[in-house]
């Protein structure tokens, strides 16, 4: 049987909730330890303060800002840092089809997605996609929004103690830090993926990811996405029309 | 270029070359999820491509580990994320159990083996 809505009286509450679902979740303090790692590299590179905690606001991408920095930083052409953040924040665009069909109601204007829009990043996406389903449909986007809030505090909180912390960490405990992001992120997906189209869209993305990097395959990790989404879909199909 | 500029400079470059490239990703999504419901064929095949591509992602940085990850050997860093997916269904599927067993494993088997 599955368990009531949880239902909130306004918005506002939803969205306390949220932030507070955020900070009972592992990612706020994996996040914690990825935007330590981002602060200490901005730091690194001559960035200002200033600068590094906007790029944890505007760009909210982990992998995107690593890249950001190390490249303009490292002196990279413009042009060649705009494609390769461009790149790598393509895995967002499936992320948000497919969490925003879950927050919308038939009075949802446009507008009201436009925030949960910009906090859709892999931790958002990842605990959106888990609670949001059991909110109350009308309260979701608020409590979604709590979610990002609650996030984004905990990666600016880190990005400044990262910024102070630079060059002061061992060598192992950077080590651990970024080991933080594939272990949490691994078995956080393996929790959510319920369904047989999702559990294999899992294993093929493990095998094939590491496969076409191995092979220097340009866009690897796009075509691993759109490959073993497509073959695990196919596969689900498969199994539907033989039921 | 006078000093003002000069100031602005890197603010500039961060929204052309970081916020924008980004951002236009979950805008594109943002109009791609129009009129679309969350049981329709092709957002289930969608959630299955944004799954794979963060499988891919995950393989990555485990195997081909950028920056001071890479110092940890390989083998030590699969036993890890292994010891890790093993915790979380051992102790009540926690997902801090298993990042702290993960991590455990990773220090620990480096400290005593590792370099």
């Amino acid at each position: 049987m599955p368990e009531p809505l949880r239902q909130f009286s306004t918005p506002f509450a939803a969205f306390r909730g949220g932030i507070r679902a955020a900070w009972l979740s592992v990612f706020a303090y994996v996040l914690f330890g990825t935007y330590i790692g981002i602060g200490a590299l901005a730091y690194d590179f001559g960035f200002s303060l200033l600068w590094v905690c906007l790029s944890t606001i505007l760009v909210w991408a982990g992998p995107a800002q690593v890249i950001l920095i190390s490249a303009l930083g490292g002196g990279a052409a413009l042009i060649e840092v705009a494609i390769a953040v461009g790149l790598s924040g393509v895995r967002l665009l499936p992320m948000v089809v497919s969490l925003l069909p879950i927050l919308k109601t038939p009075s949802t204007r446009q507008r009201d997605l436009l925030l949960p829009t910009h906090f859709t990043a892999v931790s958002m996406w990842v605990e959106s996609m888990r609670i949001a389903p059991l909110i109350a449909p009308e309260r979701r986007i608020a409590f979604c929004n709590g979610i990002g809030t609650g996030y984004i505090s905990s990666a600016m909180i880190a990005t400044v103690a990262g910024y102070y912390l630079a060059a002061k960490l061992p060598l192992l405990m950077t080590a651990g830090l970024l080991f933080l992001t594939p272990i949490s992120f691994l078995i956080s997906v393996a929790r959510n993926s319920r369904q047989l189209v999702d559990k294999l869209a899992l294993v093929l993305g493990l095998a094939i990811g590491p496969l076409l990097a191995y092979r220097d395959v340009d866009l690897d990790i796009l075509w691993t996405g759109i490959g073993g989404g497509t073959l695990a879909y196919v596969a689900h199909r498969v199994r539907e029309s033989m039921r | 270029m006078n000093a003002l500029s000069a100031d602005l400079w890197p603010y500039l470059l961060l929204v052309l070359v970081g916020f924008l490239p980004n951002e236009i990703w979950r805008v594109l999504g943002l109009v791609a999820a129009r009129g679309l419901d969350e049981d329709s064929e092709i957002v289930v095949w969608v959630r299955a491509v944004a799954t794979a591509t963060l499988a891919a992602v995950i393989a990555k940085l485990t195997i081909f580990s950028p920056g001071t990850l890479a110092s940890i050997p390989l083998w030590i860093r699969l036993l890890a994320v292994a010891s890790g997916l093993a915790g979380y269904y051992a102790i009540r599927r926690s997902i801090f159990a298993g990042v702290i067993v993960g991590e455990l494993v990773l220090i620990g088997a480096t400290l005593l083996f590792g370099r």
